[in-house]
């Protein structure tokens, strides 16, 4: 637990905001120098083949350097999904990946690369190439791609079903059947989004006496190394993969996206740099985008609030390749019987691929999606039977105690009615429930609440391990590394916090190293599923308590003082029984080097497999007004509260809820990456027609937290990187509802949808 | 033919005066960083729609990536890399921006600060809601804003409040 003068808990400035706010940070680009480039000859169809490519009269444009085809793409079916390698080829991740394709499955798929000295030469070869496609019907809905008779994309997947997973959980058929149950259903659309981190996705590669080493904007530069090693059909160690700062990734960056490709064409052109840098319209076609999920959900409800029996029915958009696939829907599945425990629960879950852009990792992991079907549907049962939204959350969320059998999650804390209670108290809710309660006129208010339920890291159902070493330097500071990385939400700064407090060293003295390079970096898999300061927590532990031994161990030879007395304490040497101090940790670390007696070079490294994870649970309360006959819904007010467990750093925690909340009003009011359903061509793949939230679209993000310390984690913290994404689309929609009465359950809660249901209820 | 794409452009950087021969179809913020290697001049969509190439010409603010570099010619161009003392001192704003939490991955935070900049040197008060305005060519996906306006507004009033001392 907390000791008094521990620098966990405070906030500290991040160790690397410094640079940041000089400009001297170096991203991906800014390392490159002087490279050819490569480009990417996208599809003009949805859905098709390829029958032929031209690349004469490219090829005899200046400056361009080499011209490959989907014909001449290795055929390595590999996976992309940032995803720990299974032993278990069961589990294994789909491998549906070519670098190139001749079945073109989405509009933007890949069919040609061109190589050549500049971007203007790359630039005028790709439209001097000459593709002709046979193509075939094409299909974006997703219900729609399982019907009979629906086009195929992928063969060994009949009816598009990536995969169909469910839960039985009582006999929902039988329960349903009680006399004098309320049934309350509904159907809940969500979007095409994509991350929009501001930074492209970028890469370059060069070879190295033989390897291929790769310099990527990633999250998981490990996971990218395996990937390339697999795409390229060569010894994943001939592949060093190096991952400087970045310019954020929100899981886009949790996949592999060109580094295999680049990699490929860099051993075409004789080892030379070959950089392929995304454009924006890019980055939001080819590659990532969160999946649109669509759910039914249908709820037998007794007259005091109580649930009978449940069901629930998830159709996934995947679009055209298989990335992270069913585990999204999955996640989001698995929190319908957890977060309101009911006895009778069928729930089916369906990943479908359909002719859009691939979906994977987002912030969120499908859990805002299923929050925004779930907290929506929450307040229609609560209103149909008439008890407030509060109340009946009240009597239905997770109890305290609540076990999940699987994954072994316990909520030992009431965190769920902590974070309301203290949401309600800061926007006045009950107040204003009450006040809005009945209203008239062109302009009404509302006020709507929405809970989350997530779980940090991916224990049990995939490996869970964190690496660390640390060495240490003359003047007593040290390095640290993990393979755990920093993608801008602060990972470096509080892995220092952790260090700097079991080793009992000031916090300037700990440098971890936050470039990361898979030929010195210990093994990780990187940062995703909010896990950095839970799962690197154990082995930043773990290995400063044996470099610690060691130390004391050489403070044993040289001070003769037993080690079980002797501590370290703001880099000093002190024997514990009387606080005297014996020495500095530069005196014993100059000593240690450079004794003639006994010379050691003071290190640790150590691993530690994680086989838990935690509960991370909040909620959001939104504030609306809404102008009934524009069709619009303005934020007025609104407060994320969480319990991620102690806070490490509460100014980096409460920066990273703003970005989240953010996230979450774009997801909820404007953002949506439309597609032609004559051709399948994206509308919108820019940041202009693409509505991202601006600083003039939200109003003041209030981030609060409720500190339970989390027993499974050695440092008491848990997920935050994702949760503040994830209830904040229902809280808005179910404040337009208690506003309005109308029910909007297709987000994004953007003029034109606002305007379709208020003209279906009347309104307009 | 290939003579007729290069132009000589002559401008004042970060106040030194400088001389490259930039393809004329290149943009600002390729001669910034590739002649000159400012990369503090971010790339995020190279269209002027999100403010991470932002760089202040002649005292105000500009894409630098919608720009074309053989613009610059006669101009004087400040960079992020202006703002900081003769021995590495940062100034007020890039403070404000650590000390407010403002930064998260970074990618945003020059063309910000130069805003900021322009802001702070026009010598006048602004509310929030028009920082908002005035900062809201810029997008960032790591911050919700919140922290960037607190910072751009507590370095407003520290200025004001010297000068109105003055």
């Amino acid at each position: 637990m907390e000791e008094k003068g521990s620098v966990l808990g405070k906030s500290v400035k991040r160790v690397d905001a410094h640079d940041k706010v000089c400009g001297i940070t170096k991203y991906t680009d800014d390392l490159c120098g002087k490279s050819l480039v490569a480009r990417v000859l996208h599809s003009t169809i949805a859905h098709g083949r390829v029958l032929s490519i031209d690349c004469s009269e490219a090829e005899k444009i200046p400056g361009v350097v080499k011209i490959v085809t989907c014909f001449d793409a290795p055929k390595n079916y590999f996976p992309t999904a940032g995803h720990p390698w299974s032993t278990d080829p069961a589990h294994q991740d789909v491998a549906d990946r070519l670098m190139l394709n001749e079945h073109v499955r989405l509009y933007g798929d890949d069919v040609a690369a061109v190589v050549a000295e500049d971007e203007v030469a790359a630039a005028q070869a790709l439209r001097a190439i000459h593709v002709e496609y046979e193509e075939y019907p094409f299909v974006l809905d997703v219900q729609k791609a399982m019907e009979d008779g629906a086009p195929q994309l992928h063969e060994a997947f009949p009816n598009n079903i990536l995969k169909h997973t469910s839960i039985r959980n009582g006999n929902y058929e039988e329960a349903c059947k009680e006399p004098g149950l309320i049934k309350v259903e509904g159907w809940y659309d969500t979007p095409t989004v994509q991350h929009c981190h501001i930074e492209n996705f970028i890469c370059y590669a060069e070879m190295d006496k033989g390897r291929i080493v790769v310099t990527a904007s990633t999250q998981i530069p490990h996971i990218v190394r395996r990937v390339v090693g697999q795409a390229l059909g060569i010894p994943w160690g001939k592949v060093r993969v190096i991952k400087p700062y970045i310019g954020g990734g929100f899981g886009n960056k949790q996949d592999v996206l060109y580094e295999p490709l680049c990699a490929w064409l860099c051993t075409l052109v004789g080892g030379r740099r070959v950089k392929l840098d995304c454009t924006r319209e890019e980055t939001f076609v080819c590659n990532r985008v969160r999946h649109a999920i669509r759910g039914h959900i249908i709820s037998w409800v007794r007259p005091d609030g109580t649930y009978a029996a449940r069901k629930l029915e998830l159709f996934s958009n995947q679009g055209a390749y298989a990335s992270h696939g069913h585990s999204i829907a999955a996640k989001g599945m698995g929190a319908f019987p957890q977060m309101y425990p009911c006895p009778n629960v069928d729930a089916d879950s369906y990943t479908v691929f359909t002719n859009r852009p691939a979906a994977g990792a987002m912030r969120g992991y499908g859990i805002p999606q299923a929050m925004f079907l779930f907290e929506s549907h929450t307040d229609d049962v609560a209103k149909a039977i008439g008890m407030s939204p509060l109340e009946f959350r009240q009597k239905n969320l997770m109890p305290v105690g609540f076990t999940d059998a699987f994954s072994k999650n316990v909520l030992y804390t009431d965190s769920y009615n902590q974070c309301i209670d203290k949401a309600r108290v800061y926007m006045d809710y009950d107040r204003k429930y009450k006040e809005y309660a009945q209203q008239e006129g062109p302009i009404r208010r509302g006020i709507g609440l929405a809970a989350f339920w997530y779980n940090t890291a991916v224990w049990p159902i995939s490996l869970e391990s964190s690496s660390c070493r640390m060495v240490l330097n003359q003047d007593g500071s040290v390095q640290v590394q993990v393979g755990e990385t920093e993608i801008g939400q602060g990972a470096d700064t509080t892995f220092t916090q952790m260090t700097a407090d079991t080793l009992g060293i000031p916090l300037e003295n700990v440098h971890v190293i936050s470039c990361q390079d898979t030929d010195v970096t210990p093994f990780g898999t990187g940062a995703y599923a909010s896990r950095q300061t839970y799962v690197a927590g154990f082995s930043i532990h773990q290995t400063a308590l044996l470099l610690k031994e060691r130390i004391l161990d050489y403070a044993h030879e040289l001070t003769r003082m037993p080690t079980a007395i002797l501590d370290i304490v703001d880099g000093m040497i002190v024997r514990k029984t009387d606080l005297q101090v014996q020495m500095s940790l530069e005196e014993l670390a100059m000593e240690a080097l450079y004794s003639l007696s006994h010379s050691e070079h003071l290190t640790a490294e150590s691993t530690y497999q994680i086989k838990s994870n935690a509960y991370s649970f909040g909620c959001t309360i939104a504030e609306v007004e809404v102008d009934i006959p524009a069709c619009r819904a303005t934020l007025l007010n609104v407060i994320n509260v969480h319990d991620c467990g102690r806070l490490i750093n509460p100014a980096l925690a409460e920066a990273q809820v703003h970005g989240g909340m953010s996230m979450g009003i774009g997801y909820g009011l404007s953002e949506q990456l439309l597609f032609d359903e004559k051709t399948g061509r994206p509308l919108n793949n820019n940041l202009l027609d693409y509505k991202l939230s601006t600083f003039m679209d939200h109003p003041h993000l209030e981030a609060e937290f409720v500190e339970n310390y989390e027993p499974t984690s050695v440092y008491g913290t848990k997920a935050l990187g994702e949760p503040p994404v994830c209830s904040v689309a229902p809280a808005i929609r179910n404040a337009i509802l208690q506003a309005t009465g109308v029910a909007v359950n297709e987000l994004p809660l953007n003029p034109h949808n606002l305007f379709r249901r208020f003209h279906e209820e009347g309104l307009v | 033919m290939a003579d007729k794409q290069y132009k000589l452009v002559t401008c004042t950087i970060n106040g030194v005066r400088r001389q490259t021969m930039v393809d004329v179809r290149a943009s600002l913020t390729d001669m910034l960083r590739n002649d000159y290697q400012l990369t503090s001049v971010k790339k995020g969509c190279e269209v002027g729609e999100c403010g991470a190439c932002n760089v202040i010409i002649d005292g105000e603010c500009y894409n630098s990536c919608i720009y074309l570099a053989v613009w610059a010619e006669g101009k004087n161009i400040r960079t992020l890399e202006s703002l900081m003392g003769p021995s590495g001192e940062l100034s007020d704003i890039q403070q404000a921006f650590i000390d407010e939490t403002a930064v998260q991955c970074g990618f945003c935070t020059p063309g910000f600060i130069m805003s900021a900049v322009e802001i702070l040197e026009s010598g006048k008060e602004y509310s929030r809601d028009e920082l908002r305005k005035l900062l809201s060519g810029h997008l960032c996906r790591c911050t919700g804003y919140e922290n960037i306006l607190n910072a751009v507004e507590k370095t407003m009033k520290k200025r004001l409040a010297m000068n109105h001392e003055v």
